[in-house]
């Protein structure tokens, strides 16, 4: 009797030494990954970027190339060509400052792109990030006459050797994804934003808007950021630093 | 005898226009099947100007086949006896430069095969989705409006249809420019004033359509239009020219006004090259001011005249197009006002635009099957137009 009630308390026992084991693991598991794919995206987050100017370089097009790299773009510059982002010199044409910055989807709160898309390819997902369904592109380009950053690529050409998990498709229009590829599996950050810190120039900052703790909710709050053609009232999830 | 001969020479006349236009419309789809085959790198359209000669082609025609139908809705809606025995035909038009322009759009689309997408899967946030069930109703009421007109049974209903037709184009025509009004940064659209410019463009270029296709049918049947007739409708196309003249200034004048627009409009009304060569040769000039000439000048207005007047103001009407469309696009987005702009994505740069041979085969194709559904349905259909007095 007495053995029978050691064998069940060591059961018992050994049972929450495991669980006391293995939770801080799944807790962290579960805050890594955020979500699991059959989970929709939820709208406790905005994605967002602040891009410091000052810290971009002229010429420097680390971002570029990571992007490209990581969605399978041939990075071609002709006007026909696919670019999800480009490096934009400026000068202001009053004092002659110069700056350089990155320019690419602004992820609107109010995407033109989404209103104006006949068949609702164009959508804005919940956490912020603004699509296209590949199935529902029909080619309009429409949403490249309607969005006033000039984001969005038309694939002019037959495609070859794309990456699994970046579909994209002739005669469909394109843009910056914010790596949702990246974002669905859990790596909170984008290609090109980890380029630019892994250059040591730290433009980017790829993060949270929504979550009043994030480093980027927490720059945005003290120094002075824009979002692009603000006064369109699009609210952008990219701010910008030094402009 | 003669009768005999003058039916079978009209009979092959017939034949051979109809195999001209099939011509004109395979040339058209092989175009398009080119151009989804190789994609539109085979076009002259970049990520810059995203809309080219297709559209061009395509506008002309949707904007045309609401247009036509004044002549009908000036016959049905407002009871003048010389215009409602051109209803039939002006109905029977708007049909077929409808079907023209539609096939243009959607063979230009970058996956034509997933139309079937476009009809099942609405945003109607989208005025492109809207313009859609506006496109499908036109069809739908002006083939009932049709045949109120032609049935006799049917013929008290003519006027309620009319007046259906009426209303339903004007909506139609207000979509289409709402497509460019709506659209929010772009300098050279985004305003009011595009859904009346867009209407009044309509009469002008429907009428003169009218006109070129009644010309031809008059000059095929050997018959003359009454010159009482032949004046009004002259007149009528010299009032909408204006009227589109009035219009447009406004246009060009709204955006002179505010500084921040003076860059596009030096760049199309002066040195653009290409656009303020149209706007000012091809659509002031050509397209307005001679047509102008040939309707009111003393000695003139006479029923080629006429034609010619109603032909140049088609040319107008595409030079229009071009610099609107094309030209609007070309001009760089303002998207960081105040500065400088330069990067390997054209920004700051006027970007380049020819048009490929495939594109402006597409669009004549499109004027094919315009022409097609006319000549099969003129020589089917008694479309005739036929006055009290003849």
């Amino acid at each position: 009797m007495s053995e029978e009630l050691d064998r069940r308390q060591f059961l018992k026992g050994s049972a929450m030494l495991a669980g006391l084991a293995i939770a801080p693991g799944m807790l962290l598991y579960d805050l890594a990954h955020g979500r699991s794919l059959n989970e929709p995206a939820s709208s406790a987050v905005r994605w967002g970027m602040l891009i410091d100017t000052s810290q971009c370089e002229s010429g420097c097009d680390d971002c570029v190339k990571a992007c490209n790299k990581e969605n399978g773009l041939p990075g071609g510059t002709r006007p026909t060509d696919e670019q999800w982002i480009r490096k934009v010199e400026l000068k202001d044409m009053r004092t002659g400052k110069a700056t350089s910055l990155p320019m690419m989807c602004q992820h609107c709160e109010e995407p033109p792109c989404v209103d104006v898309c006949p068949t609702g390819a164009s959508f804005r997902r919940a956490d912020g990030i603004v699509l296209v369904d590949r199935h529902l592109c029909i080619g309009c380009r429409y949403c490249m006459m309607a969005c006033p950053y000039k984001a969005r690529s038309f694939v002019h050409e037959p495609l070859h050797d794309q990456k699994p998990d970046v579909p994209r498709g002739k005669g469909t229009v394109e843009s910056c994804t914010l790596c949702v590829q990246r974002i669905d599996r859990g790596e909170n950050n984008t290609a090109c934003a980890e380029a630019c810190s892994k250059a040591g120039h730290k433009a980017i900052l790829f993060g949270n808007l929504n979550d009043p703790d994030s480093e980027i909710s927490k720059r945005i709050r003290t120094v002075a950021s824009t979002q692009i053609r603000a006064d369109l009232g699009l609210n952008p999830g990219l701010h910008y630093e030094g402009l | 005898m003669d009768a005999l001969l003058k039916n079978r020479r009209d009979s092959r006349n017939f034949y051979l226009l109809v195999a001209l236009g099939l011509l004109i419309v395979a040339a058209g789809l092989a175009a398009a099947h080119y151009m989804e085959e190789y994609g539109h790198i085979v076009t002259g359209m970049n990520n810059q100007v995203v809309w080219g000669m297709p559209h061009v082609f395509a506008i002309f025609m949707i904007v045309s086949a609401s247009g036509v139908l004044n002549v009908a809705s000036i016959g049905s809606v407002f009871g003048q006896a010389p215009y409602k025995a051109r209803a039939p035909l002006a109905g029977l038009l708007s049909i077929a430069l409808l079907a023209g322009g539609l096939t243009v759009l959607m063979l230009d689309l970058g996956r034509p095969e997933r139309v079937i997408v476009a009809a099942t899967q609405f945003n109607l946030k989208s005025v492109f989705a809207w313009n859609v069930f506006l496109y499908s109703g036109l069809f739908a009421f002006v083939g009932i409006y049709l045949w109120t007109l032609m049935e006799k049974r049917m013929n008290s209903w003519s006027k309620p249809a009319g007046l259906l037709v009426f209303a339903w184009r004007i909506i139609l025509t207000t979509g289409t420019g709402m497509i460019f009004a709506f659209l929010v940064a772009r300098q050279a659209y985004g305003t009011a004033l595009l859904p009346p410019m867009f209407i009044v463009m309509s009469f002008a270029w429907g009428l003169a359509v009218f006109l070129i296709v009644q010309a031809a049918m008059y000059g095929w049947n050997e018959m003359q239009l009454h010159p009482a007739i032949l004046k009004r409708l002259k007149n009528l196309l010299g009032l909408f020219v204006i009227s589109v003249i009035y219009l447009v200034t406004a246009y060009h004048m709204t955006n002179l006004y505010f500084a921040r627009q003076s860059a596009f409009e030096h760049f199309i009304l002066v040195d653009g090259g290409i656009y303020p060569m149209l706007f000012w040769g091809g659509y002031l000039f050509v397209g307005s001011l001679i047509p102008l000439f040939l309707i009111y000048f003393p000695g003139m207005g006479g029923s080629r005249h006429v034609l010619a007047a109603s032909i140049l103001v088609i040319l107008g009407s595409f030079s229009l197009l071009y610099v609107f469309i094309v030209g609007g696009q070309a001009f760089p987005l303002s998207i960081f006002p105040g500065y400088e702009v330069t990067s390997s994505f054209g920004d700051g740069q006027i970007a380049h635009y020819a048009p490929s041979l495939p594109e402006i085969l597409l669009g004549c194709g499109g004027l094919g099957v315009a022409f097609l559904i006319t000549a099969i349905g003129v020589r089917a259909l008694n479309f005739l137009p036929r006055d009290a007095a003849d």
